[in-house]
This record gives C-alpha cells, structure tokens and sequence, in this order.
C-alpha cells in the first residue's frame, strides 16, 4: 500500500476516532467540520507544508463542510487568512480574517486588533 | 449510569477526589487562547505537535478556542520567539490584545519515542491550568497522558481497541510516532465530560449539565 494513501486515512482517521472516544459525552457527531485542519496546522507550525499547499486543502474542505452543513472549526478561517497574508494577498487575508469574526463573534476582539495593526501586511 | 461508566473506562481509574469547580462555574468561560505549551521533554517537536491537537477537544467541548497558528504569530511579531517567554505576558496584556475569558498553560512532562529491542513505546504526557483573565483565578488543572503500548495491554474495553486502531493506522505513516499519541493525551487533557476534567461550553449542547459541587 503506497505511503501517501495510509497518510491520507491516517488523517482522516484520526479526528475521527478521537471524537469516537468522546461519543460517549458529546451526543450526536460533532459539533464542526474538522477536515484537514488540525494535520495542516501541525504542517504549518512544523514547516513542512507551504501556504499553497495549505490553502488548496483547506478551501477544499470548506466545500466539504458546506456539503455535510457544518459550520468549520474555530481558527480554520482566521488560519486560512495567515496563510494569504504569507503570500501577500492583503484582500484575502482580510477576507477570511472577517469571516472568523463572523461566524465566532467571540474572536471580534482580537481581529480588529490585528486588522489595526496589520494594515502593513506581515513579511 | 452509562455515561459514567464509559468515562471511568476510559480514564482507567477507579476513585478520584471530585474537583472542586466552584471557580470555574462562577467563570463560565466562553472563549479560550491556548499559549503555545512549554515542553520539559528533550524532544523540539512537542510544542508544535501538541500545540496543533488541541483545538478539537477544547472547541468540540463547547468553547471558542483562537487560531492557534495566529496566536502564535502575534507573540513572534511581538519579539516573543519561546513558549516560556509567551507564559510570562501578564493576564492583563492577554486579555487586552485577544479579548479572550480565559488562558490555558499547557506544559509538555514527557514526549518522545524509546526504542527497545522487542518493542517501542512513544507517550505523551501533558499538563495543563485554565486561568480566568478577568478575574486572574485558577479554574481548573489536569494532567494527562497517552502511550502506544496501552492498545497492546488490551486494557480499556472498546475505547482501548479504538485508541491501539488509531495508534497503528498512523504510526505506519508518520517519521514522528509521539505526533498522534499527542492526539490522545490531547483529546483526554481537554474533552469535557471525563472525571475531573474540564467543564462543558456554551457553545455545546450539554452547557450547564456537568460539573459536581460537592459528593
């Protein structure tokens, strides 16, 4: 079995299996669409994977999430819009930056905060 | 008492002293900023690792959790480059910059893989405090830890057999074998609704169910 195919599943299988251990307590599935987002956040953090790389998974899964009608996972937007900032797409960047706010208010605090202080892009 | 049952199975203890979380209920967090863990381990990819993992069982558990991969650019764009030095901002500066209720120091005890000749183990072991950046108080503290042997010990029930699945699945694909073990420890650190374990959130559906005051 070729590498990529079992690192494909293994990605797949493991947010799944982790809220299969807590189905038990969370009731009925989860509460958002995971995807790929945790596997490309460690990518990200660890170098290994690029912000093209990153953003071709991620804007794949939002179609995903909108398919199965899940709201994606706190930080995924706001990751998305680091990853355009990477590439010096300010409009974009701004883009999903707002789109976080909008979907967690909670986070409305800390983006305008950014959005002040980024008005230079980040190199 | 289904539920009890399943969640003392999969902790694997039998008594625990009930947490107090008097604090914690009077907080009622609603939004999280998870600082990027302080690692005691000799092994550099523990923060990163562990760092990634914990969005889901904090968000999936009812909380707002902030982008971790932002979070962590604003401290480096502030000059702060280690997670020891990002511990060291005042609740009042956090507070001020991310708006958020409350802050959550993890710390990194054990991460890493020892190879022996008949098998190898990789665990993971984490600590962790969430601390109310309103009022400065501590609500809640754990620790938890995950290891590949446990699927092999075949202890656990259906939770044991699903955790040893996940291990191998993954441990084929990876050059960094403590990456899912992470996952574990993660997932039992920071699910609610385990023993002594962290509360629900607003955002989930049991909100307000959980949480002994007293025996």
């Amino acid at each position: 079995m070729p590498t990529f195919t079992m690192r494909r599943m293994a990605r797949v299988i493991a947010p799944a299996t982790l809220l299969l251990l807590n189905a038990c307590a969370t009731g009925p599935g989860p509460l958002y669409y995971w995807g790929e987002y945790q596997p490309q956040v460690y990518g990200h953090l660890t170098g290994e994977k690029g912000p093209d790389e990153q953003i071709a998974s991620l804007e794949a899964g939002i179609e995903e999430a909108k398919a199965i009608g899940k709201p994606v996972a706190p930080g995924y937007l706001a990751h998305l819009g680091i990853l355009y900032a990477e590439k010096q797409d300010g409009e974009k960047m701004l883009e999903y930056l707002d789109a976080e706010k909008k979907l967690y208010p909670e986070s409305s605090a800390y983006i305008d905060f950014l959005m002040k202080s980024k008005a230079k892009p980040s190199n | 008492m289904p539920l009890v049952a399943a969640a003392l199975l999969s902790s694997g203890c039998a008594t625990q002293q009930p947490y107090d979380y008097t604090a914690y209920k009077e907080s009622r967090p609603s939004s999280i900023l998870v600082l990027p863990p302080l690692n005691m381990s000799p092994d550099v990819l523990a923060t990163n690792s562990v760092l990634s993992h914990v969005t889901l069982p904090l968000a999936e558990s009812g909380y707002y959790v902030f982008p971790v991969t932002l979070v962590n650019e604003t401290f480096k764009q502030n000059g702060l480059v280690n997670p020891a030095e990002m511990h060291d901002v005042t609740l009042q500066k956090l507070r001020d910059i991310f708006g958020a209720d409350a802050a959550l120091y993890i710390t990194v005890r054990q991460y890493g893989t020892t190879y022996a000749i008949i098998s190898s183990e990789s665990r993971v072991t984490a600590e962790a405090r969430l601390i109310d950046l309103r009022t400065e108080q501590t609500l809640w503290s754990g620790t938890a830890t995950a290891s590949s042997a446990e699927g092999r010990s075949s202890s656990g029930g259906l939770v044991g057999l699903l955790v040893s699945a996940l291990v191998h699945q993954i441990v084929e694909s990876t050059t960094n074998r403590a990456h899912p073990i992470a996952g574990i420890t993660s997932n039992r650190l920071l699910a609610a609704g385990r023993p002594n374990g962290i509360l629900y959130g607003p955002r989930s559906p049991n909100y307000m169910t959980d949480g002994n005051t007293r025996p």
